[in-house]
């Protein structure tokens, strides 16, 4: 990257922008051009809204024509079959654990091998980093099929490891790792080691401190990608009692598709969104750094 | 000669340590699989194991001559990715040019709103949309029937976006590009953020209009931004699968089969291992083509 030249550190930084006021057209094609951006994002939150008015719809309103925008008559009879008569509370925590593994595991291979690939000299290490780089670009589905198998195998159907296990390395968390520890300078660690550190105290003391704002980014990412891993979780689990909450609540609707339960339907579907909500509005920032991020290059 | 590479190796031991995490589930559950798969799609393989026999190209040829279905999910499957990825592109483009130069609050309105999509998650918006499209009370035929679009486009019968071959792809493709737009975004408008304000200024002292530092400032700076955005998209584009196997499972008429969802019929519904390996193998190939172009473009662009 010749021409730009901003370091991964930089770009951890946020981004002000509300100094540069730049327009390329006049001001009335500006306003029409922003009326259209508003309507995009609206109809973008539509669906969204229409999901959380139709989980207090009962299925004669859910199913009337025209549709009742606001339900007259709102009712929480989905919420009570879906939160009681289904196991939706098994699958919420099933979710979180398989999120919450592949981001924790993810995290601790990523800023081991970030750092190795970033600051040692070994033979082998560019071909590693390369081969760990490729998959980042591969669709999982490629070898989804020998994995299947190999978990048959192992008899992890229906198993957190299972679902967990193909996800212990993040790639798009190595390669942003490697780049964050570029950044780091040398000669921090080369005092740190004329004042006698060992390896590991180099790593506990030092790398982990620095390498902070990546490590939130990474296990945002990777917690976001282990909750929406929807085909390897369908994959995986069989038993109803091992399904994951977009699995679990995938099927509440696919499963007789004669007599689709909408209410029912929309209430999962809010349900299996509100975890992902609260994540995103709490760790927003971390999102768009960890998004701009994996943008630089080396 | 060998010595100075054991010293090598040795000196080097740190980095090795620092690997094997990251290196030993990787072979396992990445390095084993690739190589597997590549192997199982000479093999007509199924359940049981002491059954698979070697077959050659049999499951390839299979596939691009007598399979009924493959070459249009692969069809389908570019249809998506042409239709999808340079829509959001152009769609990202031209919403974060224009909403940079608003402040900071108003910014995170739209991020967050065009970014809803993403956090909401394929499951979720499919379940929605497949409401929405329905035919006898969805959402979307109310609203085309409420501005006369009905009566337009078909006689003010109501449309099954999905049960209609004519329709249903797009209507699939759709969803995907709702939630294609959020990443994107964030990614123009850090890459606006860091075009730097002295080269308008330069420009404007030259006596370039604003539609002309457009052109020739803002798009090329954010060329490598472009590029990487069509790398990312494509690949998530070319692995369509919820929006399938939620809405339409490939139907009507095969009209939205896409590579992906064959996967998962033949391989994990249907356990025949090798034919559906030789698909997984096909769309290597094609990702791998696609990702090397685009790397040539990245590297000619970008160094």
């Amino acid at each position: 990257m010749a021409q730009n030249t901003y370091s991964p550190v930089n770009n951890l930084m946020p981004v002000d922008s509300s100094l540069r006021r730049r327009y390329f057209v006049g001001r009335w094609l500006r306003y029409l051009a922003l009326a259209i951006v508003l309507a995009l994002a609206i109809i973008l939150l539509i669906p969204i809204v229409w999901m959380l008015l139709g989980s207090f719809k009962i299925q004669r309103v859910a199913l009337a024509y025209p549709p009742e925008l606001i339900p007259s008559n709102p009712v929480l009879d989905n919420w009570e079959r879906l939160l009681i008569n289904r196991p939706s509370m098994r699958w919420l925590l099933n979710s979180f654990v398989v999120a919450g593994g592949i981001a924790f595991f993810g995290v601790v291979t990523s800023t081991c091998a970030g750092y190795a690939f970033g600051k040692k000299q070994f033979p082998g290490r560019t071909i590693c980093f390369w081969l760990i780089l490729m998959t980042m670009m591969l669709p999982r589905q490629i070898y989804m099929i020998p994995l299947f198998v190999l978990m048959k195998n192992f008899g992890w159907f229906n198993s957190y490891q299972g679902m967990v296990a193909p996800y212990l390395v993040y790639p798009f968390g190595v390669f942003l790792m490697r780049q964050y520890m570029q950044s780091i300078p040398d000669e921090l660690l080369e005092a740190a080691k004329m004042d006698g550190a060992s390896e590991i105290q180099l790593f506990r003391h030092i790398i982990l401190p620095l390498s902070r704002p990546a490590i939130g980014a990474i296990a945002i990412f990777a917690f976001m990608a282990g909750w929406n891993d929807y085909l390897w979780q369908l994959v995986m689990a069989t038993d109803e009692l091992w399904l994951t909450l977009p699995v679990g609540v995938a099927k509440l609707t696919a499963s007789g598709v004669g007599s689709i339960d909408i209410g029912v339907g929309m209430a999962g579907a809010t349900f299996a969104f509100i975890p992902m909500l609260l994540i995103f509005l709490l760790f927003q920032n971390y999102f768009i750094k960890g998004i701009t991020v994996g943008a630089l290059k080396g | 000669m060998l010595a100075s590479f054991g010293k090598r190796v040795w000196d080097g031991r740190w980095g090795y340590i620092f690997i094997a995490p990251a290196m030993i589930p990787f072979v396992i559950f990445t390095g084993y699989p690739l190589v597997q798969g590549l192997l199982l799609s000479f093999y007509k393989a199924g359940v049981n194991r002491d059954k698979w026999k070697y077959i050659g190209l049999k499951n390839y040829t299979n596939l691009l001559t007598r399979d009924p279905v493959f070459p249009t999910a692969i069809k389908n499957t570019f249809l998506f990715v042409l239709g999808v990825v340079p829509a959001a592109m152009i769609i990202c483009l031209f919403v974060a040019v224009l909403i940079y130069p608003l402040s900071q609050r108003k910014q995170s309105f739209f991020r967050a709103a065009f970014y809803m999509p993403v956090v909401s998650a394929g499951v979720v918006l499919a379940m929605v949309w497949v409401y929405i499209y329905s035919q006898e009370y969805g959402l979307l035929n109310y609203i085309f029937e409420s501005f006369g679009l009905l009566n337009l486009l078909n006689e003010g019968e109501k449309i099954g976006w999905l049960a209609q071959t004519d329709t249903a792809l797009l209507s699939l493709a759709i969803v995907v590009l709702s939630w294609s737009l959020g990443q994107p975004l964030i990614l123009f408008l850090a890459g606006l953020g860091a075009i730097p304000e002295t080269l308008y200024d330069a420009a404007k002292i030259d006596g370039a209009n604003s539609w002309q530092s457009f052109w020739k400032i803002t798009l090329p700076l954010l060329r490598p931004t472009m590029l990487f955005v069509l790398v990312v998209l494509t690949i998530a584009v070319f692995q369509v699968f919820v929006v399938v196997q939620l809405m339409t499972l490939g139907g009507p008429a095969n009209a939205t089969q896409t590579i992906v969802f064959r996967i998962w019929v033949t391989g994990i519904v249907g356990a025949k291992f090798g034919y559906a390996s030789a698909m997984a193998v096909i769309l290597l190939a094609i990702v791998s083509v696609l990702a090397i172009i685009q790397f040539k473009l990245l590297d000619r662009q970008v160094t």
